[in-house]
């Protein structure tokens, strides 16, 4: 009864976004954001510190980032980690938050070049500096980048949780390595955990790119 | 508990040496001092840590950097653990700083991670991470040192009330170099042997180096007597990347006539702080560094070893690691 009821509830959702000429994704991503934010105002938003900018070196909050080559003013709390910022301030959601410890990193970016944890970096930190996500790899046509090409012919990912960071450690490496051997590349991309255990797959990708772009 | 977002703070981005050390006057025990942060972003998402004021002191140039000097090099206490990694200078006259810090972590940590603040991070005894009420975190107990604690991870030496030990790669290498840190405050600045730098439970159960509030890693001053010396680093884990050391030794070693004239060597996650194995020193000087050098220095090094429950394997380990230094370097 109670599984029919719930079923027809789901359909009637269908016919509904249908009707709206909205995917079922959207609706699901809506909803999810939704809820997401109001449950996080709490957290991020709950009890700010009160007396700052009152001593030299204490932070603004409005500050201006540079994300994939455009400027973006965006108000970040004191304690906030860029990879917060990235996803729920800028909507950047394709780096992850795996373990939010430094340990798995599936939130690596690219800051002035260098693979960085954004789950351990302060956004403050980051002021002045240039940031780069997965979604700055695209070129201005929308190509993909030739390491993403690469993953994608070598089918790097599996279930696909790590690839962004893995993408982004292995463009970091090509950026001051562009012909590693595969022993630099396996040490470049070992800060990057695949809980598929994909990392051979992942080891070929980086080999293939770095060959295609010599 | 609470483990993702950290807790509110006061956020202070000072550009000088100055303005850091008056607002760690200000607020002295409610005061944090941010260097890369690989260490202090656990605390503070565990909350286990909830300093008032965190004090990011990144921006301060004068603690980046390698520089040449008469008598050395200096390193700033902000220099990443790549830029060490990848330093000419270093590779070539220090190889074993630059052998240690690419053992550090992962690529990403490197690339954050400072060498100050791998030097002066904390214990990673879990029990006290966990933010229990032990006696390094001022309670009146030792979670690990209990039948059921699970103690492999901890010390062989040293032990006194608190059995954690030292996390730091580079800092055998740095005893082994036979290095100074330099620390400021508002009274000045003094320099510090990496050797008397750390500090046992036995001196002081809360902190694992001789910083107070209010005192700041400046620099770290290697001198010449070691450059270009035969070195040797390893480093055991459970893991090559992000583990911390079960046991790493490192060493640095003078040859004359195929006899060892001088060597310093220093062994890492044995006791609280970068063991130093002056005993293995004194054994092993006018020998040849070869197997029958290594065998007695090996011996000599574990020589009132006390193993807790679990951490028994770290004997031959260390053993093992005292013997290729001396071998190998």
């Amino acid at each position: 009864m109670n599984t029919n009821l719930s079923r027809e509830v789901v359909f009637s959702d269908d016919a509904a976004m249908g009707r709206a000429g909205m995917s079922r994704r959207d609706f699901i991503k809506g909803i999810i954001a939704t809820g997401a934010s109001i449950s996080a105002m709490g957290y991020v938003f709950g009890g700010c510190a009160g007396d700052m900018g009152s001593a030299p070196g204490a932070v603004e909050r409005l500050i201006s980032l540079n994300v994939n080559g455009r400027v973006r003013r965006v108000d970040v709390l004191p304690q906030e980690t860029l990879a917060m910022t990235l996803r729920y301030k800028l909507g950047l959601t394709g780096t992850k938050l795996g373990c939010d410890r430094g340990e798995c990193g599936a939130c690596t970016v690219l800051v002035d070049d260098v693979a960085m944890y954004s789950c351990s970096t302060l956004t403050h930190r980051v002021r002045g500096r240039s940031v780069v996500t997965v979604e700055g790899l695209e070129g201005e046509d929308g190509a993909l980048h030739p390491v993403q090409r690469a993953f994608i012919e070598e089918l790097g990912p599996q279930c696909g949780f790590c690839t962004p960071g893995q993408v982004m450690s292995a463009v970091a490496l090509l950026e001051i390595n562009p012909n590693p051997t595969r022993e630099e590349a396996r040490i470049a991309m070992s800060g990057n955990l695949c809980r598929c255990g994909a990392y051979d797959n992942y080891l070929n990708s980086v080999m293939r790119a770095a060959k295609e772009a010599s | 508990m609470l483990r993702d977002m950290m807790a509110n703070f006061e956020l202070y981005q000072p550009t000088a040496i100055d303005h850091a050390l008056n607002l760690m006057n200000r607020y002295g025990d409610d005061g944090w001092v941010l260097a890369g942060g690989q260490d202090s972003f656990d605390w503070f998402k565990d909350r286990a840590k909830k300093p008032r004021a965190v004090i990011d002191i990144n921006g301060i140039d004068d603690l980046h950097g390698i520089r040449e000097t008469a008598d050395g090099i200096e390193i700033g206490a902000l220099t990443t653990l790549t830029e060490i990694e990848t330093s000419a200078l270093i590779k070539e006259k220090y190889g074993v700083l630059a052998d240690a810090a690419r053992h550090v972590a992962s690529p990403q940590i490197r690339n954050a991670g400072t060498i100050g603040g791998n030097v002066c991070q904390d214990t990673r005894c879990w029990y006290y991470r966990y933010g229990l009420d032990c006696y390094r975190a001022g309670g009146n107990t030792c979670y690990a040192d209990t039948p059921e604690g699970i103690d492999r991870e901890h010390c062989l030496f040293g032990a006194d009330r608190c059995i954690a030990v030292s996390p730091s790669d580079t800092a055998p290498a740095l005893v082994a170099l036979d290095a100074r840190m330099v620390v400021v405050n508002g009274d000045g600045e003094k320099e510090v042997q990496a050797e008397d730098f750390f500090i046992g439970p036995d001196v002081d159960i809360m902190r694992m180096t001789i910083l107070q509030p209010g005192d700041l890693l400046k620099s770290i001053v290697i001198p010449n007597t070691w450059a270009g010396a035969r070195f040797y680093f390893e480093k055991v884990a459970e893991r090559n990347t992000w583990d911390f050391a079960l046991v790493n030794i490192a060493a640095a070693m003078k040859v004359d006539n195929n006899a060892i004239s001088d060597i310093r060597i220093a062994c890492g996650g044995v006791a609280c702080v970068p063991l130093r194995l002056t005993v293995v020193e004194e054994v092993v000087k006018g020998s040849p560094p070869n197997g029958a050098s290594a065998d007695l220095a090996a011996s000599a090094a574990t020589r009132g070893a006390t193993p807790l429950n679990y951490n028994g394997f770290k004997i031959p380990l260390m053993e093992s690691l005292v013997k290729r230094a001396i071998r190998e370097s």
